[in-house]
């Protein structure tokens, strides 16, 4: 009875473009020039969306606001990687993939601004809302895959995390499932380093996050989160390959979180500024920028148009959102059932009143 | 419906209302621990994984929350998935997605969202399973808006109560009481959907009403016999749903019969017995001629030794006693 090892476990590190913009042109995913410029426009349009809510929040025009900042390219490159048909699960985190989703700029503000009507998803867009509790949407994401296997369907789902949501137990319920159905489910978890002041060496012993996909029987791979052209490849490998019924990948993409958690955190008080400067050196746009100044893809001139184009579509999204008319109150009341039910139907006439007279659909009377 | 019957048991019943649902809709399937080879911890789905196959009778990993939470984002994208949990203690590993997620999606979404999801699990007391396995929280989802509550206590509603939950747009919870599984009896052999939005009287009487669901009907059936042969004649009410509650059923029998007995195998505090107190305060106070009683399981865990288990649920002379307090203002 020999003593032998039947199992290894190796994970891959990926990076294409690294921070000088020197890339690899092996393993360079084949995009256009266009596809390239896509990729670089998306990026500006979420730091730009980014730095305007910031903003937006310290001004009181917002409520509390979680930043993308220096995660662009974990975002748009995974999603860029997605047609329309397949389902796209955000976590809190991810407004530079819902942008390149399709998503109306104005409905992520109204979402951080306390109006629910920016969580109803226009029709035709296989979006989920954005999930706040930690790690939940990953089950239901594999529910959909699931549902688009039993009919058929050839499409993948692509559900997001953060480093912190792989400490939880919807992650592994989630992710095991998903593995033993052979789901058609991408995994992609921003590993920002950071769940508030919770830092990855206290979310996990294991050397990397992508190795948790080996145990449920399913690869798993690092790449740098950074790299926009690491992201977009993994991503379509995996797509791939859940399309061709071989099952869920996880992607870790390895990032950094530049801002606070969210505006209502103070990231000073539990990591140095060495950190954050130290990882702002590995900056998505700026590699991207490099490299396609190499390839004559930009030029000052471009950078100027992409950013005020950028500007202006936030302006005016920061527009629309702001001269939207209130909620009807009733809404509050009309997606509890498909159907209003007789009590819920009382509660509603009770609630529309107030001290005998009509309730205003008014702001102030309404949040007064 | 014809007058000819079949002799079934509720496990049956309930069997059969799942292959109907698997025959008459392709995109129906049934997951859960132990569902298919082993046919169910109970033997509801015995037979059906031969029948349907494993893409349709779906041995689950033991995850609650992972299939709970698949449950409801298959519903999402287009089927009809038929959740069942081993029992209800069991299905608080789930909790956060029925609670947080099936339970508000469709309002989180603005109404984007459906989620036609049913999930079967037991519950209830009375087969020695203890503290952890035998427990009636039925109640508590009750409390929960955006789900809706079916609790079948004939083999007319095992029968029957699939279906209409199946076709219902929201998220539906079917609580089997575990004592019922074995109860025999006939059913018309075209038994098929009900209608969920009502209570039903199961016993029409003048002095009071009896008010219960679930494992404790047939008891308070039971009781009310025996009430019978004192001279006092109750009504009795089986809730069938429990949310949403049919308030309108309950208060016009109180208007009735001026007394009311609630029989509910749950824990009396902030339960389910105890809402239905408050209806009754709140829409038949004058009607009363006497304060209302109920019926509840001991404040414990559920004792693990057969006649402690026994003695700490509802049972018949314990409904008779009650019943006898309010109608004559003692035992």
């Amino acid at each position: 009875m020999p003593k032998m090892v039947i199992e290894t476990c190796s994970v891959e590190w990926l990076q294409i473009l690294d921070e000088d913009g020197i890339c690899d042109e092996e393993l360079r995913p084949p995009l256009s020039n266009e596809e390239i410029k896509k990729l670089f426009e998306s990026m500006v349009l979420a730091r730009t969306f980014d730095e305007k809510a910031f903003k937006l929040q310290r001004e009181g025009r917002l409520g509390t606001y979680a930043s993308i900042y220096g995660q662009e390219a974990a975002q748009v490159g995974s999603a860029f990687a997605l047609r329309p048909a397949d389902w796209m699960f955000p976590a809190f985190r991810e407004p530079g993939a819902s942008f390149v989703r399709g998503l109306p700029i104005h409905m992520i503000l109204q979402y951080w601004a306390g109006d629910e009507r920016g969580s109803q998803i226009p029709e035709g867009l296989n979006d989920f809302p954005i999930t706040i509790p930690v790690a939940t949407q990953i089950p239901i994401a594999v529910g959909v895959a699931l549902a688009a296997k039993v009919k058929g369907d050839p499409i993948a789902v692509m559900a997001y995390m953060g480093d912190g949501a792989t400490s939880k137990g919807d992650f592994h319920e989630g992710l095991n499932f998903a593995g033993v159905f052979s789901a058609p489910v991408v995994f992609v978890c921003q590993n920002n380093q950071w769940a508030i002041s919770v830092p990855l060496k206290r979310q996990t012993a294991a050397k990397t996050l992508a190795q948790k996909a080996f145990a449920y029987g399913f690869p798993g791979i690092r790449v740098d989160g950074n790299d926009v052209f690491a992201v977009y490849r993994a991503a379509s490998e995996a797509l791939n390959r859940a399309k061709a019924g071989k099952g869920p990948t996880l992607i870790e993409c390895l990032t950094y979180r530049l801002g606070d958690h969210t505006t209502a955190d103070d990231a000073s008080r539990y990591r140095s500024r060495e950190e954050v400067e130290q990882w702002k050196t590995k900056d998505p746009i700026r590699r991207l920028k490099k490299y396609m100044e190499k390839r004559n893809l930009w030029s000052e001139a471009y950078d100027q148009a992409v950013r005020s184009n950028a500007k202006e579509k936030v302006e005016r999204a920061v527009r629309v959102e702001e001269s939207l008319p209130p909620p009807d109150p009733r809404d509050i009341f009309g997606f509890t059932f498909e159907e209003l039910t007789a009590e819920l139907k009382e509660q509603m006439e009770n609630f529309l009143k107030v001290d005998g007279k009509e309730r205003s659909e008014s702001k102030d009377v309404l949040y007064g | 419906m014809s007058t000819e019957t079949i002799k079934t048991t509720y496990r049956e019943a309930i069997r059969a209302a799942i292959r109907e649902a698997l025959l008459r809709d392709e995109r129906v399937f049934l997951m859960g621990e132990d569902v298919g080879r082993y046919g169910g911890c109970f033997a509801v789905s015995k037979g059906l994984l031969d029948e349907f196959g494993p893409e349709r009778i779906r041995d689950t990993p033991l995850s609650e929350s992972a299939f709970v939470g698949a449950g409801i984002g298959a519903a999402m994208g287009g089927v009809r998935p038929i959740v069942e949990i081993m029992t209800v203690n069991f299905s608080l590993l789930a909790l956060d997605q029925i609670v947080n997620n099936a339970a508000t999606i469709l309002h989180m979404s603005g109404g984007q969202f459906n989620i036609p999801l049913v999930i079967r699990m037991t519950t209830g007391a009375g087969r020695q399973l203890a503290a952890q396995h035998s427990h009636s929280l039925e109640g508590w989802y009750a409390h929960i808006p955006g789900i809706k509550v079916l609790t079948p206590a004939t083999l007319e509603d095992a029968r029957g109560m699939l279906r209409p939950a199946l076709e219902d747009p929201d998220p539906v919870l079917i609580f089997e009481n575990g004592l019922l599984y074995n109860m025999e009896g006939e059913l018309a052999a075209d038994a098929g959907a009900v209608d969920i939005s009502k209570a039903a009287i199961r016993r029409s009487g003048k002095d009071l009403s009896l008010i219960t669901y679930g494992g404790t009907l047939f008891k308070t059936l039971q009781a009310a016999e025996g009430l019978a042969h004192e001279g006092i004649d109750a009504e009795v009410i089986d809730l069938r749903t429990l949310r949403p509650l049919d308030t309108a059923t309950i208060v016009a029998s109180v208007g009735r019969t001026h007394r009311a007995v609630i029989v509910d195998e749950g824990w009396r505090s902030g339960s389910i017995s105890a809402e239905i107190m408050a209806r009754i305060m709140e829409n038949a106070f004058f009607e009363l001629d006497a304060p209302v009683a109920r019926v509840c399981s001991a404040e414990v865990p559920m004792p693990y030794p057969k006649h402690l288990e026994d003695a700490a649920i509802p049972q018949a002379p314990g409904i008779v006693a009650a019943a006898r307090r309010v109608v004559r203002g003692h035992e």
